[in-house]
Formats: structure tokens, C-alpha cells, sequence
């Protein structure tokens, strides 16, 4: 445990079976009973849906950021791992120093926890990105859902969500490598915006169309209707209409209020400046728009993090894009009273090689590290100002406090007060729980209880 | 004509593409007479449809006036069974929808207009039956077909099938020589079953590959979902256990080049133990068989499954390639039989069957008698709305075009064409520009296009894999989005064909020609010219928004 010493930390739960949830966990308690003897928390509240968190903003660090060069700074392993980052700075919080290129995260890290025990040991992107957002290794012949279609299931249409915007929205390129939905299905696929919201306008692929007027979108879809010549032949036919209401809803978006959301010209110049005007701060911008008007889950795929040469210029590049566009975003949700039901996750696959790879073709790069990584959690009903688990001195290993995919997607459920026990529906059948079944391919080291706040 | 040029917003002189319709226009001065004679009349007549007062308040361009009259065996079987049920069925679909829907069924590929005028304005009464034969020659039903065996097989490089693209492109290669060379069927599934050498050099062996898991139990699941349409997951365990025996003996190692795997005969495999002693297995038409040690059991399996009595093979073959053809199988889904999923018509499924055994397994034989039926060139709209209908052919069923063939469509019209790559190394996939969707050897190539409507992943050779629902998301992908725009509005293809010089009538036709394969009617030509007239101002806006309109109706959309 890497926790400031007389935080509250987390260890000795208020568990009314005096053990610890962890110890609860362990003791292979899982499911309901499990969750119920850990602590009184989650349980049954969980499984009837309260909540803390109402939407997430996932920042995906996709290719695999350093741990070293990032959350969990080590410069006392010597510049043959920490390269030219030497001086770490002090946050706001004491104890916790991150890099010294993110001095404006430094500032809010009473509104974070950072975990440093994150581990699953595979260097692959594939099956890493998967194992991170899925909860599972492949291999058992199921495309299991990604963290966004699980909610998109839990919290989308048909369970409450009305909103015009599809509720698992990306930023703006879709990861795309496998089926994010997986055996969900198309209904739960993320809606990816396309464009660049650093630009004017935004163009948001289907939504925002560059040149057309809404008068001439008002006359030519008029001239569809009159020279859909089938669909006016064959009037009543229920495929066909459920192509027209299709259309009505796409309509809905591109010529009503809904689609005004990606509208970055209703904001002010201070504010797109505070984000910085980067395609990732923009972004982050409009993130916060979009869970403002109430969108469950949004991913921010920022990519250029998979850095095996020219690691320390691209660091150099790219950390203060990161440090001004996530920093704002906390604070700004903060003053805005979204950050406690606004839950902001920061992660890529995995970290990267603690030891700097001088040799050639690498010449100073950093490579795949699956064996030990960092991420952050703020807001929805995740605590700031702590860390859980913590690496060795050199950043290799993760201690005594592991932090596997199933723990941190678990816990991301638990605030949503999704029950991570409950069944999703599968197409053939199978009976499939949120989160898998603990076993020798699934370890645990236990829900992050640390810095979860008890649920109303 | 200075009138129409601004209309069009064409540029004058500018002598946009002409070039590209040299041909055509060579082949248009044929008929140009049937125009000067009065060109609504002729074309109408030509294409088959009645006069307006003849055909009633019904008429319309996709359906004939007449009643279907059967053409072969398999409708007197379909009219029989639809008879004892009281169901009438739809009337034949007039030439332009069976022009394209042929197309889009057996190549995947929309008629271009040449092909759609010519074959419009044939007065050869056996046309359909020609253009049949000439569809079943084309490249492009062997790369349609390809595709959907490749969906069956889990043709794809990457997660969670993991073959790499070099297995993944000499695998393609095998099941499209295979089909190219119209190879019998049971000669094709012997050679999966029983190949034994290098993914790279014996092709076929990467059928066992092309799977999640490698344990006997695993194989068998494959065989019996490629080869007999069953869910082996559903199966009693010791009809299972019967069955994975066969695939018991199983081998897999690989050697010093990247990703290379040998799959082969291995009596003494790991995996044989859990047989130990037990050297019977059971088929699953429940006879037992004791395997020999020196023979390897798959060939066994293969003997017994290519049988011309076996009750799954031809049946389940035929089946698949009903419900590629007609959208729906006789037993639905076509890889969910068990005997209490009945099928709606049990005597056609035996004929067809029948049928193939009989042509010494000829996929390309069983096509063209398909093809051929009065049921499968009925017309879309459907003369009843009993609910019965969809599954015993009434009516040729309405489909969204798959993603390929969507956006193969899309970029044939504009003359555009799309960018392919796949992430993963070893070697990078190189997919030359120009290269159509249909022809995409591996399901992990990358395309947010594919992706978003519903190209199958290829994880599970489950036909219920590929999804046509229509989304939002799609609709506005089509309706608005700077992809489908550009295409439109960039295109010197579509720039030439309004730009034609000619009448308004005849620019109009061709776009018809092109983007519907018909005749336009003469309120389609009233509402173009109204649009034309008073649409948007912008210089060309009006002729692209009545192509976007076009593109984006439900007839361009969907198989019908």
C-alpha cells in the first residue's frame, strides 16, 4: 500500500463480520453473498440499482502509456528507467507526486485516486484492450461486451435513457478492433463522432454535415419521401418501417436540438482555451456536454500512447496536451457539481517497460508492460487523494495490493449501481454474469473498497 | 438545352468524363428511335409493364399484373404447400426487379446501366434464363460466394480466430479456387475434415484452426455446425463424447517460421488419452464404429458424413444456400437443426437435397435451379399479409443489402472507391486500392463502414452472426454523413451521367438506369423535374441531392 499514511485507508473495512471485504473476496465469497459479507457498501443496494455514478467519461489511453512517465514516477531507480523525468512534483495532496510534465493534474489530486497495482501480465494490445474493458481473457469462444456496451444495456434505451444521442458515445475514432458490443450486438455499439472537434465546425459524422443548409435538408428530404417509390408501394410493411422510424430519429438529430450538443461555438473562447486546443482537449470539452445532457457513457480514444521509439519526445509532446485536457475537465466538472455523479476513468491496456530500451531499433523507447500499470478514478463515488497498490522501486511488479481488470471494472459497476453479479441476456442463452466467476484464469485482488464512497 | 445545362449546373463546355460513356452512348443511338417515337410508351412496354388503365390501381413498377405460374419442380412444392395453407402467393416480379435482384443474389454486384438497358429492352422471351447463366460465370459470384463461405469457415486473421494473415490468405484462396472451379461439394468438405500439412502450404487445414479452442470437443462443434447445421452445445453429452472421438487424434505443432502451424494425423496425440482404452466412437445418427490406430478417425467421420443416405450433408447444404438466396432457410436458422425445429417445407428441402446428391454435389447446379423458380422470382410485394407467408415463399422477402454489397454499390455508382487495411503485422496485409468488399479475403480487415452495418465477425460461423437490422447510426451515416457526401458530390461518374446532353428525360433515365436498374416512372420523372426546377440554387446541389435521394431510398437499400 502506497496510501498517505493517516488517510482513511481502506484496509480495515467496517465489516460487521470483522473481515475485510478483500479478505471476503479471497475467501472466494463471490456473487451476492460475497459482495454482502464484504462490508455493508454494495450488496443488495447495488442489485436494486442505487447509484453514485450516472455517467463515465472513459479516457482511453489507447497503446499503452508509461506508468513511470505518468502516475507512478520513480526516480530513485535512476535515469536507466526514468529516462530525463527525474523531478517528480508534489501534488496537492502530500505523499502523492506524479510527472513533472502534468503540473496542472498535480493540483487536482484531491479530486483522483490513482491505482498503482494494476496488473494482468499481456503485452498484446488485442487481447490487453480486451482483458481491460471486457473484464475477460479471450478464448472460450464468447465476444464478451466492452465496460461502455454494459452500461449502454444497464442504463441505455430500454432502461430509462430517452436522450436523442445514442448513450455510448466515442470520441472520435472507434477502437474497432473487435466487436465492442460484443455478443450484445449492434444496439449497444458505441456511436463514433468522427471529425475533429479542435476544428470548426465539429463535424460529427451523419450529425453535422459540412455545406448543407437545414433548408435544403428540409427540401430534399422531401424529395426522398416522394420518390421512395417502394417504400410508398409497400406502405405497412414493418421492415420498412422500421427503416422510416430510423430516419425519423436521424432526422431528430441532424435538424433538432439533440445534435446542438457538438456544437462547440456555443461555449466561450476562455473556455475551449482552458481545455487546450488540442483534438483531446476539445474532446474532453465535449464530454462534459455530452454527459451534461445526461449521456451514460462516453469514451475518449487518445491514441499515439504506444511509444517503442522517440518515447521521451513524444512524452515531451503529448503529456502537457494530457496534463491541460484532464485537469480542466475535473476541475470543470467539479465547479459544475457533475464530478460526484460523473465518473472519469483514465487507462490504456497496459504500462510500458520500466527499463528504458537503449538498445537498437528501440534507441530510447519503451515497450509493452503488462505485469504492472497505473490508472486513475475520479468522481462518481470514487474518492481523490488516495492510491491503491502500489509497484517496486523500479516499477516491475505490482505489491501486495494487486488491482486486476474484473476489480476495476467491478468496482466501475458497483457506483453505477449496476450488480456485477447480474446476468446479461446472450443470444444463445448462456446464462453470463456482468463480471466473470472468479478462477484460475480470473484472479482478484478484491473490489477497490479503498475509495469507493458508500452507496446512498 | 442552355436551360437544362443550368438546371444540371453544368458548366458549359466543360466536357465533363463523356469520355467514360463512349460506349454507351454508342449502344443508347439503338433505341434512340423508340424515343423520338415517344419514349415514355415504348420503355414501359419494353420493360414489361401493362398501360396504366390495364393493370389497375395496383400497378407498379415491381410487381406483374399476372398470377405466378410454376417453372419447376420446386414450385409446384412451394405452390402445394402454400395452397394447403390458403396463402396466395405474390405475383412474378416485372424484369427490372429480377435484373437487379439476380445481380445483387449471385454477384453481389449491381447491374450497370448498359446491363440493365440491355437487358430491359431484350424481347427475348428465355432472357432471364440467359442472364442466370451468365451471372453464375462471373468473377464476382465467385467472390460473393467466397465470402459467405468464408463467414461459415471464421475466415480472419485476428481475435479471438487468430489464423494470421498468411494462413488467412492462402485459405481464401483455396475456398475461392474451389468455388471458382465449381469443385463437388463433398470433395470440398472431405479435405477440410482430413487435410493433414502446414496452414501455408495445404490450405484446408486450417479449418481446425480457425477455432477458439483446440480440445476434441471444440473440433467436433465446428464439424457438426459447418456440416450439419447443429448446435453441438445442445447435444446430450454422450452423443457428444461420441462424436468428439473422431477428433481426438488431432495434431497441431509449429515450427521455425512465424505463425506456421502443422496440423496432422497424431495417433499417440495427448488428447487421445482421455480415450484411453476406449477406442469406439459413436456417429451421430447413433451407429457405433471402432477406430483403428493406423487410420485417422476424421477420415472415418468424412466417409460417413458425405454419404449419399446421410441425412444432414446435402440437406443442410441446400439449406444454406436457400437462405442465401431466398433470406430465410427452409429449416430456420440454417445452422440450427435438431428435430424440434421442423421445416416449413419438408419435401422441397428433400428434393433440393435430392437434387445435388443426384448432380454429384454441383453447387453452381443447385443455384441456377433455384434461380430459375417462379418462387424466387416472385415479386416482393406480398399478396397476402398472413403471417405464415415469409416462411413458406410467398413473396420474395425484403433485405437490406449486406455492408459489403452496400457499400461496393455505393462506390460502383460514383465510380469512388475505398480504402481497406488491416493492423495486424506479420506481414501487413497490402489490399490494392480499388479492391472490392465482397472480394475481402479477412474479417479483421478494418472499416468503421463494415463495422457499422453489421458485417459478421467471423467469431463463430453462425449465420445469425450478420446483422441487417436498420440503425439510427446507419441512417445517418447515409443521410449526412461527409463519407457518403464526398462520394456523391466528388464523382466524375455521377458528374457525366447528369451531364449528359440530352433531353431531361433521357439524363434522368440514365440515372435511373444506373442507380435503380429501371425505367423511371412519369411521377418519378414529374417529382425530378419539380426538384430541379425549384430545389436549391447552388450549382449542382439540386442533381446531387436527387442522386443522395435515390441512394437513400428504400428501393436502392434493399433487395426486393
Amino acid at each position: 500500500m502506497n496510501v498517505k499514511p493517516d488517510s482513511p485507508a481502506a484496509e480495515s473495512l467496517p465489516g460487521r463480520l470483522g473481515i475485510t471485504r478483500r479478505e471476503a473476496i479471497r475467501r472466494g465469497l463471490s456473487g451476492a453473498a460475497g459482495l454482502a459479507l464484504a462490508g455493508p457498501l454494495t450488496g443488495a443496494k447495488a442489485a436494486s440499482g442505487a447509484a453514485k455514478a450516472k455517467s463515465v467519461i472513459q479516457i482511453w489511453m489507447w497503446g499503452g502509456p508509461a506508468h513511470l512517465d505518468t502516475f507512478d514516477p520513480k526516480p530513485e531507480a535512476g535515469p536507466a528507467y526514468c529516462g530525463p523525468f527525474t523531478k517528480p512534483i508534489a501534488t496537492n495532496i502530500e505523499g502523492i507526486r506524479i510527472c513533472e510534465l502534468l503540473p496542472l493534474l498535480a493540483k487536482q489530486a484531491d479530486k483522483y485516486s490513482i491505482l498503482r497495482g494494476l496488473t494482468h501480465g499481456i503485452n498484446g494490445h488485442e487481447t490487453a484492450s480486451y482483458l481491460v474493458q471486457t473484464g475477460r481473457e479471450p478464448g472460450d469462444g464468447q465476444v464478451y461486451p466492452a465496460v461502455g456496451a454494459v452500461v449502454s444495456h444497464f442504463r441505455g434505451y430500454g432502461a430509462g435513457y430517452q436522450g436523442l444521442i445514442p448513450p455510448y458515445v466515442v470520441l472520435t475514432e472507434p477502437q474497432g478492433r473487435f466487436s465492442e458490443a460484443g455478443f450484445l450486438g449492434s444496439r449497444h455499439k458505441p456511436f463514433a463522432t468522427g471529425g475533429d472537434p479542435s476544428k470548426t465546425p465539429f463535424v460529427v459524422e451523419g450529425v453535422v454535415a459540412q455545406g448543407i443548409t437545414d433548408e435544403r435538408q428540409h427540401t430534399r428530404r422531401e424529395l426522398l419521401h416522394r420518390l421512395d417509390t417502394l417504400a410508398l408501394t409497400m406502405k405497412g410493411d414493418p421492415r420498412l418501417a422500421a427503416l422510416g422510424q430510423t430516419e425519423g430519429q436521424a432526422y431528430d438529430l441532424i435538424l433538432g436540438d439533440a445534435g446542438k450538443v457538438f456544437d462547440l461555438g456555443t461555449e466561450t473562447d476562455a473556455m475551449r482555451e482552458r481545455y487546450g486546443r488540442s483534438r483531446f482537449g476539445q474532446s474532453c470539452l465535449v464530454a462534459r456536454r455530452l454527459v451534461e445532457r445526461g449521456v451514460p457513457y462516453v469514451t475518449i480514444n487518445y491514441k499515439g500512447w504506444d511509444t517503442h521509439k522517440q518515447h521521451f519526445q513524444a512524452m515531451r509532446r503529448m503529456l502537457p496536451e494530457l496534463d491541460r485536457g484532464l485537469a480542466t475537465l475535473l476541475e470543470d466538472l467539479s465547479e459544475r457539481g457533475l464530478l460526484n455523479s460523473t465518473l472519469v476513468w483514465w487507462q490504456g491496456e497496459f504500462g510500458r517497460t520500466p527499463k528504458v530500451q537503449t538498445e537498437a531499433p528501440w534507441n530510447g523507447g519503451r515497450g509493452h508492460w503488462g505485469k504492472a500499470f497505473c490508472g486513475v478514478l475520479a468522481g462518481g463515488g470514487f474518492k481523490g487523494g488516495q492510491v491503491v497498490g502500489a509497484t517496486d522501486d523500479r516499477g516491475e511488479e505490482v505489491g501486495e495490493r494487486p488491482i486486476y481488470p474484473p476489480d476495476l471494472i467491478g468496482s466501475i459497476y458497483t457506483q453505477l449501481g449496476i450488480d456485477p453479479e447480474a446476468t446479461l441476456p446472450h443470444p444463445q442463452g448462456l446464462e453470463v454474469r456482468v463480471t466473470p466467476p472468479i478462477g484460475p484464469k480470473s484472479k482478484r485482488g478484491g473490489l477497490l473498497s479503498e475509495i469507493m464512497e458508500s452507496l446512498p | 438545352m442552355a436551360s437544362r445545362r443550368k438546371v444540371w449546373g453544368i458548366k458549359s463546355g466543360s466536357g465533363w468524363g463523356l469520355r467514360g460513356f463512349a460506349a454507351g452512348a454508342g449502344a443508347w443511338t439503338n433505341v434512340k428511335t423508340c424515343f423520338i417515337a415517344g419514349w415514355l410508351t415504348v420503355s414501359f412496354v419494353a420493360v414489361g409493364l401493362q398501360p396504366a388503365p390495364a393493370a389497375g390501381p395496383a400497378a407498379n413498377p415491381y410487381a406483374l399484373a399476372t398470377p405466378p405460374q410454376p417453372l419447376n419442380r420446386i414450385d409446384e412444392l412451394v405452390f402445394a404447400r402454400l395452397t394447403e395453407l390458403g396463402i396466395p402467393p405474390a405475383n412474378p416480379s416485372t424484369d427490372p426487379v429480377f435484373l437487379r435482384r439476380a445481380y445483387l443474389d449471385v454477384i453481389g454486384t449491381l447491374p450497370t446501366m448498359e446491363e440493365a438497358r440491355e437487358f430491359l429492352l431484350d424481347r427475348n422471351p428465355g432472357k432471364r434464363g440467359e442472364l442466370i447463366d451468365r451471372l453464375l460465370e462471373r468473377n464476382e459470384f465467385t467472390d460473393y460466394r467466397a465470402m459467405k463461405w468464408c463467414e461459415v469457415l471464421r475466415v480472419k486473421a485476428e481475435f479471438p480466430i487468430n489464423l494470421w494473415p498468411n494462413a488467412v490468405q492462402a485459405y481464401h484462396r483455396w475456398i475461392r479456387t474451389g468455388l471458382r472451379d465449381n469443385v463437388p461439394y463433398d470433395r470440398l468438405a472431405r479435405e477440410l475434415l482430413t487435410a493433414n500439412g502446414s496452414n501455408f502450404r495445404v490450405p484446408p487445414v486450417n479449418f481446425f484452426r480457425a477455432l477458439q479452442g483446440q480440445e476434441p470437443e471444440a473440433l467436433a462443434a465446428a464439424v457438426a455446425l459447418t456440416f450439419m447445421g447443429e448446435r453441438f452445445d445442445e447435444w446430450p453429452d454422450e452423443r457428444r463424447a461420441g462424436m468428439a472421438a473422431f477428433f481426438a487424434n488431432v495434431g497441431f505443432k509449429s515450427t521455425a517460421e512465424w505463425k506456421e502451424e502443422i496440423v496432422y494425423f497424431d495417433p499417440g496425440a495427448t488428447n487421445a488419452n482421455l480415450l484411453a482404452g476406449a477406442r469406439e466412437a459413436t456417429f451421430p445418427d447413433g451407429a457405433h464404429v471402432w477406430l483403428c490406430a493406423d487410420k485417422d478417425p476424421r477420415e472415418v467421420f468424412a466417409d460417413w458424413l458425405i454419404r449419399s443416405d446421410n441425412p444432414w450433408f446435402a440437406r443442410v447444404v441446400a439449406n444454406r444456400i436457400w437462405a442465401w438466396l431466398l433470406g430465410r432457410g427452409i429449416v430456420h436458422e440454417p445452422d440450427d437443426f435438431r428435430p424440434d425445429n421442423p421445416s416449413s417445407n419438408p419435401a422441397l428441402l428433400d428434393f433440393l437435397a435430392a437434387e445435388l446428391v443426384r448432380s454429384h454435389y454441383d453447387l453452381k447446379s443447385l443455384y441456377r435451379l433455384i434461380l430459375n423458380s417462379q418462387t424466387y422470382q416472385l415479386a416482393s410485394v406480398p399478396a397476402s399479409d398472413d403471417p405464415r407467408g415469409e416462411a413458406n415463399f410467398a413473396a420474395y422477402p425484403l433485405r437490406r443489402l449486406e455492408a459489403e454489397v452496400l457499400i461496393d454499390a455505393l462506390c460502383q455508382v460514383s465510380g469512388t472507391t475505398e480504402k481497406y487495411e488491416s493492423p495486424i503485422p506479420e506481414p501487413f496485409t497490402f489490399i490494392p486500392e480499388g479492391t472490392r468488399a465482397i472480394a475481402l479475403a479477412d474479417g479483421s480487415i478494418t472499416s468503421p463502414f463494415l463495422e457499422l452495418f453489421g458485417r459478421p465477425p467471423r467469431d463463430t460461423g453462425l449465420m445469425s452472426e450478420r446483422n441487417n437490422e436498420p440503425t439510427t447510426a446507419q441512417r445517418l451515416h447515409l443521410l449526412n454523413s461527409s463519407h457518403v457526401q464526398r462520394k456523391l458530390e466528388q464523382s466524375p461518374r455521377l458528374r457525366a451521367l447528369v451531364n449528359f446532353r440530352g433531353t431531361p428525360q433521357q439524363v434522368v433515365t440514365r440515372v435511373y438506369l444506373t442507380l435503380l436498374s429501371r425505367f423511371p416512372t412519369q411521377a418519378e420523372l414529374q417529382a425530378v423535374q419539380d426538384y430541379l426546377r425549384n430545389g436549391p440554387r447552388q450549382r449542382g446541389a439540386a442533381a446531387t441531392d436527387v442522386i443522395w435521394a435515390l441512394i437513400n431510398s428504400a428501393e436502392f437499400l434493399y433487395r426486393h
